[in-house]
């Protein structure tokens, strides 16, 4: 009973990380129907970015992380005015491959600076954040990760209900010829989306960071296994995300504890596969019936 | 004697016959045999064992490329599992040869029909999803097959990997370089000609049709699940060949060559090359695969250099970047590939001194 309590309090947290992981990925698609394969290199680059922050230019972590939040919403902007914006319009494959390649671009830099080792960030947590209550033991970071994620996803909540920019995301999300004949500013929607969602990877690369070290070869893998939680959750849904991601995460932990390890990391893709048969939109998801 | 067809000096077809000529004039017809002819008889006068490596290379990637060409440029149907498939293709042709001592000139054919099946497996899903859900699918289908091959050990040895024995073909053992160079070519242009010809015929059509819209398509009577299968089956039949002739030609086969980042460089081919050209596909294959030997020989020097070496960095980054940069370049300045360049240097000199 103890393992089991163990497995489903470990599963809860890393599926968590994977709710917040694809969280980003969500709100791009949302807003632009791009599927962003390079989604684990911009998680990986706010983890770099803040060890930067933090080893080497010695600054406090408070201010590190709002200068690595508004690092990644620039950097987000960026790589939506420059490769993005040509291809609006363009057949998916294009899309998809821009993406791909900006993947290999943004990891051969990393590799090339900061080498495929793995990197740790100094311990600033207390440790009184932890929980240990009888045979359930959460560490500090997972209790730090989940303020983090809930702070990030009632602010984004707001800002999505509230705002006049969140409400204009909205509608070109809904539908995108009405919101550009309504006056909505779509390329504008458009490049901040990627943006916010480029600071929302940020964030999950520090956190990410901080609970395994960072290594880019397991932060680009994470980019990979938001599919399936996306999937699960449905492609355009954010609470969906957190949601899938739970379940993702609780399977992966169950399939390692009780059936074997090495299954662990494909049963996430087996599990894709059959949801795309059967429902493809996902839980949450926005259903377009389109029989093929 | 024949009439020899020329360039017209405008577009005057009238019938659909010509709308299908594979040659436009007969001086192109020559002008490939030459090629040919010329391919066959100076590659053997290469001495050195790296370039005829290079060679080969570059004719199994292509043979590939081809077959993914038929899948992505032609049925509109992209798929990310291609690596997988040829390293399905790799592990049948050695398993068939090591455990049921199959000859060459069988092992190689059923190993494209056994790659074919287990494509079309991972093709059912293209029954109800389509565009970036069948892509996640294939996405699926590469780390579901990548997790077989590492895991069935009684089948695959696992990481050991499997050691094939020699190839020989009715009775003549091809050996070396040299030897799979006139196996490896005379595959490639049986099997470019089969693809072109798939293209000409109502299958290719089909394909043609489904990849401009899949509705329309249904509404004029084709059976799209059944042919976007048949598609599938084809590309994977392809790759099954080329990896099977990859595997011979390696001698022996383990698993970490067919990742994710192999279905990449091959969707990266045929994006270079050009969507919906078979010699387009060629022509990327020919540019990856030099491409990555450029490289490798670019990392090589500046690692003896010692110019970084005190610095402690590792350059096969390098590759990578260099590698993502050319596919978004090309993506957003030449997305039609290099076939279209090519196109557009040959006209400019047919049009010379008009040219614009």
């Amino acid at each position: 009973m103890n393992f089991f309590m163990q497995l489903l309090v470990n599963g809860i947290c890393v599926g968590f990380l994977y709710g917040i992981s694809a969280m980003g990925f969500v709100m791009i698609f949302k807003s632009s129907s791009v599927l962003n394969f390079a989604h684990g290199e911009l998680i990986a680059i706010g983890a770099f970015l803040f060890l930067v922050l933090v080893t080497w230019a010695q600054l406090p972590i408070a201010l590190s992380f709002f200068i690595t939040l508004a690092g990644c919403f620039a950097l987000g902007f960026i790589v939506e005015r420059l490769f993005l914006r040509p291809l609006i319009g363009e057949p998916l494959i294009f899309v998809i491959m821009l993406t791909v390649g900006l993947a290999a671009m943004f990891k051969g830099l990393i590799l090339l600076i900061f080498g495929g080792n793995l990197h740790t960030y100094p311990r600033f947590l207390p440790a009184s954040l932890g929980i240990d209550y009888g045979p359930v033991n959460i560490p500090p970071v997972y209790v730090a990760t989940l303020i983090i994620g809930i702070t990030f996803l009632v602010l984004f909540g707001l800002f999505f209900k509230y705002s006049s920019q969140g409400i204009y995301m909205r509608s070109v999300a809904d539908n995108q010829r009405a919101a550009l004949s309504l006056g909505v500013h779509v390329r504008r929607v458009f490049a901040l989306s990627w943006a916010i969602a480029a600071l929302v990877a940020g964030m999950s690369g520090i956190v990410l960071g901080i609970i395994n070290g960072i290594n880019v070869h397991d932060l680009s893998s994470i980019g990979l296994k938001v599919f399936p939680v996306v999937i699960l959750g449905g492609l355009d849904s954010i609470g969906g995300a957190i949601i899938g991601g739970i379940i993702i995460g609780l399977l992966e932990t169950f399939t390692g504890g009780y059936i074997s390890p090495s299954l662990r990391d494909v049963v996430p893709y087996i599990v894709l596969v059959f949801i795309l048969m059967v429902k493809p939109y996902g839980l949450f998801g926005l259903v377009e019936i389109e029989r093929v | 004697m024949k009439k020899l067809r020329f360039h017209p000096c405008g577009n005057f077809r009238d019938h659909y016959k010509q709308e299908l000529a594979i040659f436009e004039t007969d001086f192109g017809r020559l002008m490939l045999w030459i090629g040919i002819g010329l391919l066959f008889a100076a590659v053997p006068t290469l001495s050195s064992p790296y370039t005829l490596y290079v060679v080969n290379t570059v004719g199994i990637t292509s043979i590939a490329a081809i077959g993914l060409n038929i899948l992505v440029g032609y049925t509109g149907q992209i798929s990310l599992g291609h690596g997988a498939f040829f390293g399905v293709g790799a592990y049948a042709a050695a398993i068939l040869a090591t455990s049921a001592n199959v000859p060459f000139l069988i092992a190689v054919p059923a190993a494209g029909l056994i790659t074919a099946m287990v494509g079309m497996i991972f093709g059912i899903p293209s029954g109800r999803l389509k565009g970036l859900y069948l892509t996640i699918a294939t996405l699926a289908g590469q780390f579901i097959i990548e997790y077989t091959i590492i895991h069935w050990e009684s089948l695959t040895m696992g990481t050991r990997g499997i050691t094939l024995p020699e190839a020989s073909l009715l009775g003549i053992r091809v050996r070396g370089d040299l030897g799979f160079f006139y196996v490896i070519f005379i595959l490639l242009i049986a099997m470019t000609w089969i693809a072109v010809n798939i293209m000409r015929t109502r299958y290719g059509r089909a394909f043609i049709a489904i990849r401009d819209n899949d509705r329309a398509a249904e509404g004029m009577g084709i059976p799209i699940f059944q042919y976007k299968l048949l598609s599938f089956g084809i590309s994977s039949f392809y790759a099954g060949i080329a990896g099977a002739i990859w595997a011979y030609y390696m001698i022996s086969v383990t698993a970490e060559p067919f990742n994710l980042m192999l279905s990449v460089e091959y969707i990266a081919m045929i994006i270079i090359g050009g969507l919906g050209n078979i010699p387009g596909a060629i022509l990327g294959a020919t540019f990856i695969t030099l491409l990555n030997e450029l490289l490798r020989w670019f990392t090589g020097i500046l690692i003896n250099t010692n110019l970084f070496a005190g610095l402690g960095l590792n350059m096969a980054p390098l590759r990578e970047f260099v590698f993502g940069l050319t596919i978004v370049l090309f993506i957003l300045f030449e997305p039609r590939g290099l076939a279209e360049i090519w196109r557009i240097l040959r006209s400019s000199f047919r049009l010379w001194p008009f040219s614009y």
